[in-house]
């Protein structure tokens, strides 16, 4: 194999581990099918054809590859949900709608390595025994749902795709379904609803265990694009070797998006839990800005907790337990978890000492207010009702009270909704408020105590 | 006016229907987007088609087409702007470009609600709305502008001049 | 274990173990333990969306072991511990399981139901004192047991459409509504008639009817009793009277086979309202609009209040006691061959028990009913407009109902039929009889609640009792007794219909002796064999099956389905 050589001012740098995101602004790179045959492309689906479903599910639970969308679930593991029994078709839909903020890394693989998703799907479809398939990306990726039409269409002509695959007796169709517009999308069953041509809102669970009863009613299994990439490698270099990158549970690379406050913001594919946080904004995105330190790092996407940069957190258990401060933290699911806050889907959002804590929480909840389905009672009312008290803390019409009144709304919320997202609403403001009750309680005014504002004019002033 | 939905738009209509060979009603969304695309927006009558072609009952489209921001209801401006309001692009001056987009192109956002969240031009040129997290935090401010993305927005004029 | 040969499982509720069936909500497990869970979202004729999250309740399952370790050691009753869950689950649509712990009360669930309570209420407008739903609010009800003394809610609560006339009986205040979903669900899953839905999202979705559609369908007004708050109310009922001041009285509707089972509601001898009471074997929880609004015309301007005699060529008031005599009189000149009567299939089992003894006093050639047979509406609406067309059947001995009818009107033509005794029917209009054809007889005696055309052609008019003023049993449809029961006192000098064809018989020679309708059932259970044995407390509000009609009803059929299909709990 040739050696890659990157665009320049867009190389990756030494700490990463370029895996899934080898071809993203790579020399010469382009998305099309003879491209990616080039460097032995579809080969890892020729391979998979010649096994038993069962053998390809084996490698990706060996493999302990863990969901990259947000939940950090095991891939294996939730295909092996699929009732033994199963006798109904079986779906597998590709979660394309990157949505979670601070996210940017699915939009680069279908932008730019379109037929690697394609692969690993095919792959995914073969092991779960998927005929009909999924790519539900988002309505605001209008290329990217062109680039991977295209890419469906080439893979079609290629024999990788459509009846009798390779010869194999094994057919898939994958179509590619644009969203319109909604967070909740990204939330599996409300995916699902809406694949069904419904209002997306997320359904119970149980009964509605997308692996059980998903689109259709039918086993549907439901990934992340990032997920399904590593599929493909996990059969190219086996699971075995594949798990040796990472470490124990946390296994493989995954991308870390880095946005905010950073020097050199973007997205950089690192062994999971092989870089810290420190290492992260210091070496990788080239430090803080200049003259600023550090004031919080939301390191999983926004509905993770916040960290706070003065904060001790304690990882490992036992005899291993250890304190450490936020630059030790390993980017891991593992020890982020342990530290209270996510790896959710790679998002680290650095915050430094420019920035006022309640116009950052207040923009959240603004999201997650904009956001909501409003299926669910806590999540539809919690979530305008935080955005609101921020609105008034930002406009510095609120009174201390109102910061208990806000942690309050947000412990109504967590863990009393329908689905995670809308728990997830709460997360932002419990920690905030756990974490920054001085500074918020800074920006309010002790006058302002039981004393009801007009609304109308904080519109205005919390400039929505 | 008469609603007529030209016959190469509903040949491409039908062929996406048939990616949902389990069930129509998944096409509701698909068959939004190609009204809209071609009609700039999702008019009742478009509504009413939608619920024939995939013999749905009206409310069941409606429900759908005013849950999500990706569909409107109104005529937008010639060229529609969608300028991401989340934390890491607000963090990166979307705010001010959003400021900047409207002082330029005249756009009074003073009556934006929930509701009815764009904005139009007053020549109709452009309008305008805040989008949730458009995915590209690393290099914001970003919108979109119809179906064009640009990262790192700095200079209006430049952006703007890129739509006659 | 003997739990899975019967099926069912121990659960603790509360801290008391019982035993349920397999498959049972966990919100039902807890009302059957008298346990009530409180709940908005949730009907259990209807799919579980689990919005509402009110019924959260704190929730327990026998500890996993850790592998390798023993599992845990039941108690002496068989009873393992419980690994009580930090998170709080929804007991509407959870089912039960094999010695699961259930938590109504302390911490967990009491500040769920706060907190819920709270949010349901930030952006609720504080109406109450002009909202129509106040004293059968749930959410007003709730928030008394769970809700928190003031309101921290500080910002301006969401605008939405107020006073929509969301169809021609219902108007909706979006405001209030807090998007539990039950009537769209119903439109979609009971009515067929999906025209409600929810637009917009987050906190400002909105309610609606699709613009230019109405919910106007026939069950439309069952969104009202479904809705758990003040957003969808009555045109008919809104604004008339407050619900706590109202009388309720359980009894059936009339107006046909079906005999949905309801609940009147008056004050002061005035019915304001009629909803349905829930059978699972007639009506479910629903009745038809046009059923339920049918009694405004008991208060109509043209009751009968008093017996009218004719005098010359006009009625006037007679007491009836002289109105009585007069009918006796020209009664008992006659011979049986010449005299007919005419009951109607809405009368009480009671009331036709005595007028076959009418029949048989005075040996009358002829007796028939009116036959009301339309279409069935698929729903709840038989095809047999008559309530009582079984108890026609059983009591009168006629197989089939209007077929004496022509042989009547030819009797009255020829002249061989002179006096025609017409019970609780106007057969001008409603049978095809004619004033004309009705004038040729000698005699003509009716009752009736409202004047009508055959009343102006009538030597005796008496008022008799309309349904709402009597009491009595019917058989429906299917075959069910049920009871009437008496809602009001009709107006003036009106009399129940058995109590004027006893006095009737009286006038005529013919013994009494019965001071209520319930003698008369004593007397339908000695006298006619499908009775026997059953007593009148004994048929209860619900009643109870009495023969095989071979009919059903396909809403009910429909309800079964989705029961059996695990959709709904039934």
């Amino acid at each position: 194999m040739s050696r890659v050589i990157y665009k320049e001012g867009r190389e990756p740098h030494p700490r990463e581990h370029r895996v899934v995101f080898k071809n993203v602004d790579r020399e010469g790179w382009d998305p099309s099918m003879d491209m990616y045959l080039s460097e032995g492309g579809y080969d890892q689906l020729k391979k998979a054809l010649t096994l038993k479903p069962g053998e390809v599910t084996d490698e990706v639970k060996k493999a302990g590859l863990r969901g990259r969308g947000g939940a950090g679930f095991p891939a294996g593991v939730k295909w092996g949900f699929i009732p033994p029994t199963n006798e109904k078709p079986v779906y597998l839909i590709c979660n394309a709608d990157e949505s979670e903020p601070g996210t940017f890394k699915d939009r680069y693989i279908i932008h730019q390595d379109p037929h690697q998703l394609i692969e690993g799907m095919a792959i995914s479809c073969f092991a779960v025994g998927a005929h009909l398939a999924y790519i539900y990306i988002r309505e605001e990726f209008p290329e990217g749902a062109q680039i991977l039409e295209k890419a469906i269409e080439e893979a079609h002509k290629k024999g990788f795709l459509g009846k009798d695959i390779q010869g194999s007796g094994f057919d898939l169709e994958i179509y590619v379904h644009r969203g319109a517009g909604a967070y909740i999308c990204g939330e599996e069953t409300g995916l699902i609803e809406s694949l069904e041509g419904k209002r997306p809102y997320p359904r119970i669970k149980p009964p509605y265990f997308p692996a059980a009863m998903g689109l259709y009613l039918c086993p549907t299994i439901v990934n992340n694009v990032e997920t399904l990439c590593h599929v493909k490698h996990i059969m190219e270099i086996g699971s075995e070797k594949w798990s040796q990158t990472g470490k124990p549970n946390n296994t493989g690379t995954r991308i870390l998006c880095v946005s905010g406050d950073v020097k050199k913001p973007g997205y950089y594919e690192v062994q999971v839990g092989h870089v810290t946080m420190g290492e992260l904004i210091n070496d990788i995105c080239g430090g803080l800005k200049d003259g600023r330190k550090l004031k919080a790092v939301i390191p999983g996407g926004s509905s993770a907790k916040v960290l706070r940069a003065d904060e001790k957190f304690t990882i490992g258990r036992g005899d291993d337990a250890k304190e450490i401060s936020i630059w030790d933290i390993p980017m891991d699911f593992d020890s982020l978890a342990a530290c209270g806050s996510m790896a959710g889907s790679g998002g680290v959002i650095v915050i430094d000492d420019s920035r006022s804590i309640s116009w950052v929480l207040n923009n959240i909840n603004n999201f997650y207010a904009h956001e909501s389905c409003g299926q669910c009672t806590p999540c539809r009312e919690g979530s305008l009702w935080m955005k609101k008290i921020t609105d008034r803390v930002v406009a510095g019409k609120a009174s201390p009270a109102d910061i208990d009144t806000l942690d309050s709304v947000a412990r109504n919320i967590d863990g009393r909704t329908i689905c995670a997202f809308g728990e997830a609403s709460s997360w932002p403001t419990e920690s905030f408020v756990e974490k920054f009750r001085d500074e918020l309680v800074a920006d309010t005014n002790p006058e302002l105590e039981g004393v009801v504002v007009n609304a109308e004019t904080l519109t205005a002033a919390a400039n929505l | 006016m008469s609603f007529e939905v030209p016959s190469d738009l509903e040949k491409e209509i039908d062929e996406r229907i048939t990616h949902y060979p389990v069930s129509k009603r998944s096409a509701v969304l698909p068959v939004l987007h190609a009204l809209q695309h071609h009609f700039g927006f999702l008019s009742e009558d478009a509504v009413e088609w939608t619920a024939a072609k995939l013999e749905l009952e009206p409310i069941k489209v409606l429900e759908v087409v005013t849950f999500y921001p990706g569909f409107r209801q109104e005529a937008p401006g010639k060229y529609h702007i969608r300028v991401c309001r989340t934390l890491s692009c607000a963090m990166a001056g979307s705010y001010e470009l959003m400021e900047s987009i409207c002082e330029k192109t005249g756009i009074d956002r003073s009556g934006v609600t929930h509701h009815n969240p764009i904005a139009v031009s007053p020549d109709g040129k452009f309008s305008i709305e805040f989008a949730e997290c458009l995915a590209s935090c690393g290099s914001g401010p970003v919108c979109l502008v119809e179906d064009d993305f640009h990262e790192a927005v700095t200079d209006v004029d430049s952006l703007l001049s890129q739509y006659p | 274990m003997s739990e899975e040969k019967t099926d069912l499982l121990d659960v603790q509720i509360d801290g008391v173990w019982h035993k349920f069936p397999k498959g049972t909500r966990m919100i039902e497990a807890c009302k059957q333990a008298g346990v009530e869970v409180p709940h908005y979202c949730y009907h259990p004729k209807l799919t579980s969306p689990g919005n509402c999250r009110m019924c959260l309740v704190e929730m327990g399952m026998p500890p996993r072991p850790a592998p390798g370790a023993d599992p845990a050691e039941p108690d002496e009753d068989g009873h393992l511990p419980i690994s009580w869950m930090p998170r709080p689950v929804i007991a509407c649509a959870n089912t039960i399981g094999p010695n699961m712990g259930i938590k109504t009360t302390g911490p967990l669930t009491e500040g769920c139901r706060e907190g819920v309570m709270e949010l349901l209420l930030a952006n609720h407008p504080l109406d109450c004192p002009i909202c129509d739903q106040a004293g059968e609010c749930s959410l007003q009800e709730f928030s008394v047991e769970h809700g928190k003394g003031e309101s921290r809610f500080r910002e301006q609560k969401v605008k939405k459409p107020k006073n929509v006339e969301v169809g021609p009986r219902i108007r909706l205040d979006d405001e209030r509504c807090i998007m539990c979903s039950r009537c769209v669900r119903f439109t979609d899953e009971i009515a067929d008639d999906p025209v409600l839905g929810f637009t917009d999202r987050g906190s400002h979705t909105v309610l609606t009817v699709y613009p230019g559609r109405e919910l106007a369908n026939n069950y439309s007004m069952n969104t009202v009793d479904i809705c758990p708050v003040g957003a969808l109310t009555s045109n008919d009922f809104r604004f008339q009277m407050r619900v706590w001041f109202m009388k309720e009285t359980n009894t059936i509707d009339v107006n046909c086979a079906t005999g949905c089972n309801t609940t009147v509601f008056t004050r002061q001898g005035k019915i304001y309202r009629i909803t349905p009471r829930q059978n699972n074997d007639v009506n479910s929880d629903w009745m038809p609009d046009s059923h339920r609004l049918n009694f405004h015309w008991i208060e109509s301007e043209a009751r009968l209040t008093e017996p009218l005699v004719l005098d010359g060529d006009h009625h006037r008031p007679a007491t009836w006691s002289e109105a009585l005599t007069k009918s006796a009189d020209k009664l008992s000149a006659l011979k049986g061959s010449e005299i007919a009567v005419i009951a109607s299939a809405r009368m009480t089992n009671e009331e036709l028990l005595i007028t076959n003894r009418l029949v048989k006093h005075l040996d009358a050639g002829h007796v028939d009913t009116v036959p009301r047979i339309e279409e069935n509406d698929g729903y709840l609406i038989a095809a047999d407009r008559n309530p009582n067309t079984n108890g026609v059947k059983l009591i009168l001995g006629l197989d089939d109902p209007g077929s004496q009818l022509d042989a009547i009107r030819e009797g009255i033509e020829q002249g061989r039929i002179k006096a025609l005794i017409v019970l609780q029917e106007n057969l001008v209009g409603d049978a095809g009889f004619s004033t004309e054809l009705l004038s040729k007889l000698d005699f003509l005696l009716t009752t009736y609640p409202l004047a009508n055309p055959t009343a102006d052609v009538a030597d005796v008019v008496l008022p008799g009792a309309c349904w709402a003023e009597k009491t009595g049993t019917m058989i429906n449809v299917t075959g069910r007794l049920q009871r009437l029961n008496k809602v009001v006192d009709g107006p003036g000098a009106t009399l129940e219909p058995w109590e004027i064809v006893r006095d009737l018989i009286q006038a005529t020679g013919g013994g009494n002796g019965i001071y209520a309708a319930t003698d008369l059932f004593k007397q339908l259970a000695e006298q006619v064999s499908e009775f026997s044995g059953i007593s009148w407390e004994q048929i209860g509000d619900l009643g109870l099956p009495l023969i095989e009609t071979g009919e059903t009803i396909p809403l009910i059929e429909r309800e079964k389905e989705r029961i059996a299909s695990g959709l709904v709990v039934g």
